[in-house]
């Protein structure tokens, strides 16, 4: 099975995530072998409404060391680039201990945590074309 | 200067096939460099998938064999690809090379504005328009359906949570504020009624915080025309301001700038009127 990618938020523009867990997690990432992406701020990409977080919500599987899971999926659907709710794990640098995030990051298993939501129709925006009734 | 639309500079370190590894300590150093001055990095080696390309510009950093950098271009002509060889380089020395083909790739700069706007969680969002009716900054619109959207992120008040006390489904996050479920945490049920409980004390102290003020700045003028005592006025005003700072943690400053009594009821009135027709044309 390919591992999930691992995307990996600086959060460079305030002080909300302790500064001593977000080196630790970013030294571990760099003292691995392993490919990643790194942003400097989500929060600051997604007020941009920058396309770039389309790519790194595309691609398949994915963990984000970042902040809470419902401020990263809706920071993403804000630029209308939902993350796949099956298959990201958003582990939460202002709770959880820098070893805690690192032994998420590199393990076997998946765990899909993005807030459920609740069941809705769609938009007509939504919607594929062929779906739209004239 | 519009927020919107601007893509990042991605920034390849590349340490794979015809490249040399960077030592541990300089790649960490290398990283943290560039994302604290904003720019989103991906490291690329032999092992692990990253985010795939886009049309962004691409600049490839690496200690290549030969130091040389190796040439390539997209024949599609749709990507902005670079590469540079950083052998010898010092931290200082890759930072200027980054920012200087950020100028020249005219992609979006960073640091001007700390990342503070509201994001809604539309799970729990009922669209009942009250943030738009209460903002006097413009911050939310609708969008075609009538449905409640951040559209002005960059009017927001840095540091001021205030609409998101207003919300009374908890819907409204700002993720670099202190405490949950404000930053995103989960909403409990103690959260919601400890929400429900601060719309109750804004409406004990006069229906809404704006027309709070606006009364309480009226008060204090037909005081000041009877007694012309402009000192009580500025007291009662700042009495009133003070209340306000610390039943909605709103930051002295944002109150402190806020416009004329006159100019708030214009704004309130506007902003309550584009509530209301967005809830009428639903």
């Amino acid at each position: 099975m390919t591992p999930p990618r691992i995307l990996y938020c600086n959060c460079t523009y305030a002080q909300v995530v302790p500064k001593e867990v977000k080196e630790a997690v970013l030294k571990k990432l760099c003292d691995s072998g392993v490919a990643f992406d790194a942003v400097a701020d989500l929060c600051e990409m997604s007020a941009r409404r920058d396309p770039s977080l389309k790519r790194l919500a595309e691609g398949g599987a994915v963990r984000i060391a970042a902040c809470y899971p419902r401020a990263v999926k809706w920071l993403f659907h804000a630029t209308k680039a939902d993350l796949p709710p099956g298959s990201t794990e958003v582990l939460n640098m202002r709770v959880q201990s820098a070893d805690e995030v690192c032994a998420a990051l590199f393990s076997g298993e998946l765990k899909p945590n993005l807030p459920a939501g609740k069941v809705s129709r769609p938009s007509a925006a939504e919607l594929p074309r062929t779906e739209v009734t004239v | 200067m519009s927020l919107k639309d601007q893509t990042t500079l991605r920034v390849v370190l590349y340490e794979g096939n015809g490249a040399q590894p960077l030592e541990a300590s300089d790649r960490f150093a290398t990283m943290t460099a560039l994302l604290e001055k904003g720019f989103a990095v991906t490291r690329a080696t032999g092992e692990g998938r990253v985010a795939p390309a886009d049309r962004t510009s691409l600049l490839v950093l690496g200690r290549f064999d030969g130091g040389r950098a190796p040439q390539a271009e997209d024949t599609d002509n749709q990507v902005n690809i670079r590469f540079q060889d950083i052998s010898g380089f010092d931290i200082n020395r890759v930072g200027e090379t980054v920012e200087s083909v950020r100028t020249e790739t005219n992609a979006a700069k960073h640091g001007d504005w700390k990342p503070w706007f509201p994001v809604i969680d539309y799970d729990r969002c009922t669209n009942c328009m009250q943030c738009l009716s209460f903002c006097l900054f413009g911050v939310y619109g609708v969008d075609e359906e009538q449905k409640i959207q951040v559209q002005n992120n960059d009017n927001c008040k840095t540091n001021c949570p205030a609409c998101s006390r207003v919300c009374p489904e908890a819907a409204i996050m700002f993720p670099k504020y202190k405490a949950g479920p404000i930053n995103g945490d989960v909403v409990s049920d103690a959260d919601l009624n400890r929400e429900r409980m601060k719309i109750d004390i804004s409406a004990l102290l006069g229906g809404d915080v704006y027309s709070m003020l606006r009364e309480r700045s009226e008060k204090a003028k037909s005081r000041f025309s009877k007694e012309r005592d402009a000192d009580k006025a500025l007291s009662e005003r700042q009495k009133c301001l003070v209340k306000l700072a610390s039943a909605g943690d709103i930051p002295p400053e944002v109150l402190m700038s806020l416009p004329s009594p006159e100019e708030i009821a214009r704004r309130a009135e506007e902003a309550k009127a584009k509530a209301q027709a967005a809830l009428g044309a639903k």
